[in-house]
């Protein structure tokens, strides 16, 4: 993997340049659906995405003439293995030797290589197919540089470990001998493309290639936006408005100027809110290094006009939002007539659920070097939107895109919230007002106190039960909208919120009701990881375990008969607006609670569902369809006569249909259960005057490594290629927190229906 | 003008020395491995050796480094192999990576002192090493194969 290291670490300052050597053809139109075979005939919401998909070998794969073959990564590194995995179907698809190709990340470029949006769990579920496509095309034209060679008919070659073969007589061209002959071939069209049998493959599914950063991060020498470096520049921190929509009233930076290694003191321009991803401004210290910027900022004296959100207040918004719950609102889901079945139901049972919001605290925090010079800008950032940085850039400096050049570093940890360019403008404005290069970036009381925040949410959930079935289920979520980080008082969920785990929910009842009342935001609203699916799934697991208990039935049998047996169902005609179902067309990708009941079958044999437990302990069980995967997760809890709780296990069992990298999908679900965990213990950022309350690891805590479940077992559900891929980065996080208080119920008879669990178990 | 030894090499710094000794080894130094996580020392994300103590740079003042041996991430071994950092890559357990550079130097600083460490001192050792990503599971083995090669 040497050769990888090296491109790695090339990656650093110079960016993704093109290599010499081969280069593959010329462009091929749309991607479509391969009706040949059948693993492939499905569709998926890839080329709705802004700038879709391009499938054109040459933009993707270069052979040099040594035989290196180099492949571009177009999706952001944050953990996901996605650098390694998408470039590795590529090279299994195109019979490539693994050893002998390196990766090379694009810059952002949309119009060049497709969608960069890393978000959604979509990288695999979008490209799974495309990059067959470009790795079989390029297997093609080296196939059939092969035979023109030798003067044999293309059908009676074959390409594999990099090389392409004679069959008859066994003589052998390598890839680098081949390279500008194959260079020099037309690129074949999609429709005429074979793609290898899934039994020919050697890398996907096979879990066994390692993460291409993997030397350089264990040897210091991974570059992430924090890391980059450029000759002369400068080191900033910016004081931004502790409130969100305020602004600088006026400053007096003679203290900070006093302090050594302080340059410049900067007023940064901010947007109004609300700012989209634009910054709020503030006033920035640069300095020779960040140490002495974070010094002089400290000496800053900023009087603060602190806008429209001063009096957001945690406590007084939860009585609001409970109210709101209470009293309800727009009908955003209705089947049948859940009052009239509310009201002539043997009993009605009722759950209130509250979850505040969390900050992502990604470990590396935003940062961002950027180089203004001659009207253009070049940047190096940690960033999940490659493309739409740059895109954001260029609006807001007034210039072309073909000025500006964006390298997406590896990030350290996103989770949503480097989907969101913000700081990469700060450091261009910075940069810009400086006249050198400039790296801002943000400490770990920035991270936390100017997030675009997960929501905080109340979810009232009211079920009616006849003649011991659930025939009615009213759901009312109250939540401050993602929407209001981009429209001015925005204050309905919208179609993605609403459809993660609230108006999807995948019950088999006669009668449902789905309300949305309205709630102003008085924070800057984001996506985190799993989003929505945190507060609707864990208000809809807790209640059917709640229910089960009122019913003196088992979780996982009240889960099941809920889902029912039946297949797909289809929601959308009961829908105000259209369903969002991640982006994915329904046909590819319906509601099936056939699926779920999969996984939650599948996980209870495999957790021992029903086993006796020590006391003290108990067993939880939770499922969610989220990002078009079906999940369930049963969590072992052990609550001492303190109230302090350990995880000794934890097993899930994931159906996201056709995977790539097994390998990684494990420690996607064993890292989304440790982030449960800090979401289920810990996870609560609150405000008072309008400010965060919390600073830093102190205060907003995370799990440690004593918090981490004892074992973590994940099952993947094998389907073969049956089944579209679906996503994996996302669904981990949203069933452990109801498995998690699930448990906790059993182990102690004490309903959780607040997060975080905090003090609540202690005696 | 404050010597340092970083890695077996002199270097000198001229700014201010009470910055903290993090800031310089990433932005005067260009030693970037060594991350910068909460600048409190309640991460681990800025661990370095101090005489093969670990040490959060983030919360040291630069002269107090004077004098003494610094080993950042990249001078853990000439060339990667330290016994943990081999342990890492056999057990794959980064995900975004950002918070490793730390934990093998909080992993190398245990093992050099407790070869063989019982569970609860690996739990003590690394728990203030945040993994936001939550490779727990797998720091935890790759710690017990580097003691132990199994
Ligand atoms: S950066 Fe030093 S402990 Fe977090
Ligand atoms: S691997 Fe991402 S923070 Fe540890």
């Amino acid at each position: 993997m040497n050769k990888i290291e090296n491109v790695s670490r090339r990656f650093v300052l110079k960016g993704a340049a093109a290599t010499g050597g081969l280069v593959l053809a010329t462009s091929v139109g749309m991607r479509r659906a391969m009706a040949e075979t059948v693993d492939l005939s499905y569709k998926t919401g890839a080329s709705a995405m802004p700038h879709g998909v391009v499938t054109n070998p040459k933009v993707f794969v270069s052979i040099a003439p040594d035989g290196m073959v180099t492949i571009i990564a177009h999706r952001s590194e944050m953990g996901t293995g996605v650098r390694t995995s998408l470039p590795m179907i590529v090279a299994d698809e195109m019979g490539a030797d693994w050893t002998r190709c390196h990766v090379q990340q694009a810059v952002g470029n949309e119009e060049k290589y497709g969608n960069q949006d890393t978000d959604g769990s979509r990288s695999t579920r979008h490209f799974l197919i495309p990059m067959r496509q470009i790795g079989a095309a390029a297997a093609a034209m080296l196939a059939s540089a092969a035979a023109k060679r030798w003067g044999v008919d293309v059908k009676d070659v074959k390409v594999e470990n990099h090389e392409v073969i004679h069959v008859a007589d066994g003589k052998k061209l390598g890839f680098g001998e081949l390279a500008a002959a194959a260079a020099a071939e037309p690129v074949p069209p999609v429709e005429s493309l074979k793609l290898k049998d899934p039994s020919e493959f050697r890398y996907i599914r096979k879990g066994k290639v390692q993460i291409v950063d993997l030397h350089d991060i264990t040897t210091g020498h991974a570059t992430y936006g924090i890391d980059a470096k450029l000759p002369g520049m400068k080191f900033a921190v910016i004081a931004r408005p502790p409130v969100v929509g305020g602004k600088v009233k006026s400053f007096d930076a003679s203290e900070a100027m006093k302090v050594p290694g302080v340059e410049k003191v900067v007023e940064v321009k901010g947007w109004p809110w609300p700012s989209v991803f634009q910054p709020v401004g503030g006033v920035a210290v640069v300095a020779r290094n960040t140490g002495s910027a974070i010094k002089g900022r400290e000496a800053l004296k900023i009087v603060w006009d602190d806008g429209p959100n001063a009096s957001y207040d945690s406590a007084a918004y939860r009585t609001e939002m409970q109210d709101a719950a209470r009293k309800g609102g727009k009908v955003v889901r209705n089947l049948g007539d859940a009052d009239a079945a509310l009201k002539s139901a043997d009993k009605v049972i009722t759950g209130e659920y509250y979850l505040p919001h969390i900050a992502h605290a990604s470990m590396e925090p935003p940062a961002a070097l950027a180089n203004v010079k001659d009207g253009k800008i070049e940047a190096w950032a940690c960033v999940q939107s490659a493309g739409g940085t740059r895109d954001t850039l260029a609006k807001t400096f007034n210039m072309k895109v073909d000025d500006v050049t964006v390298h997406p570093t590896l990030l350290g940890g996103g989770f949503g919230r480097k989907s969101k360019c913000d700081f990469v403008i700060e450091a261009a404005l910075l940069s810009q007002a400086v006249g050198a290069p400039v790296k801002v970036v943000w400490t770990r009381e920035d991270d936390i106190q100017h997030d675009f925040y997960h929501t905080v949410s109340f979810e009232r959930i009211e079920a009616g039960v006849k003649d011991g079935k659930v025939v009615a289920w009213k759901h009312r979520s109250v939540a401050p909208t993602i929407g209001s980080t981009f429209v001015k008082g925005a204050n309905q969920q919208i179609p993605i919120e609403l459809g993660m785990s609230f108006v999807d929910v995948p019950f088999n009842i006669p009668n449902i009701r789905c309300e949305n009342p309205a709630i102003d935001a008085h924070t800057r609203i984001g996506w985190f990881r799993s989003v929505s699916n945190i507060p609707h799934g864990f208000a809809q697991q807790t209640f059917v375990a709640e229910l089960a208990h009122a019913l003196g039935k088992d979780q996982k049998e009240m889960l099941l008969e809920l889902l029912g047996t039946e297949g797909p169902i289809d929601p959308r005609k009961q829908i105000d607006g259209q369903l969002w179902n991640y982006g994915e067309p329904y046909e590819s990708y319906p509601i099936d609670p056939r699926r779920l009941r999969g996984v939650v079958e599948h996980v209870a044999e495999k957790a021992g569902w029903g086993r006796t437990v020590p006391k003290g302990h108990g067993l939880g069980i939770a499922a969610i369809r989220s990002f078009v995967s079906y999940i369930a997760t049963v969590v072992e809890v052990a609550v001492d006569d303190k109230g302090n709780i350990t995880i000794p296990r934890v097993d899930t069992a994931i159906d996201c249909g056709s995977f790539v990298n097994p390998e990684r999908i494990e420690s996607q679900i064993e890292g989304a259960a440790v982030m449960g965990i800090s979401v289920a213990k810990y996870g609560s950022l609150t405000f008072k005057n309008g400010r965060a309350e919390q600073g830093n690891f102190d205060t907003f805590q995370v799990a440690r490594i004593d918090d981490a479940p004892g074992q973590t077992n994940v099952w993947i559900m094998d389907s073969g290629w049956t089944l579209p891929p679906s996503g994996v980065g996302e669904p981990g996080v949203p069933p452990f927190m109801p498995a998690l208080c699930n448990a906790i119920f059993a182990a102690t008879g004490k309903r959780l229906r607040t997060m975080p669990i905090g003090d609540q178990l202690k005696a | 003008m404050l010597k340092l030894r970083v890695n077996g090499t002199e270097v000198s710094y001229d700014g201010d020395p009470s910055v903290p000794l993090l800031w310089v080894l990433r932005d005067e130094l260009g030693l970037t491995g060594t991350k910068f996580g909460c600048g409190a020392a309640l991460c681990g994300a800025c661990t370095v050796h101090l005489d093969g103590q670990a040490t959060r740079s983030c919360t040291l003042q630069v002269s107090d480094a004077a004098g003494h041996a610094i080993t950042t991430i990249e001078g853990l071994h000439p060339s990667g192999d330290h016994p943990v950092q081999k342990a890492w890559r056999e057990a794959n357990v980064p995900q975004c990576g950002y918070c490793q550079a730390g934990q093998i130097m909080s992993a190398a600083a245990l093992l050099a002192q407790n070869p063989h460490p019982k569970d609860e001192e690996i739990h003590e050792a690394m728990s203030g090493n945040i993994c936001r990503c939550g490779c727990y599971k797998r720091i935890e083995q790759a710690v017990r194969v580097a003691a132990t090669g199994v």
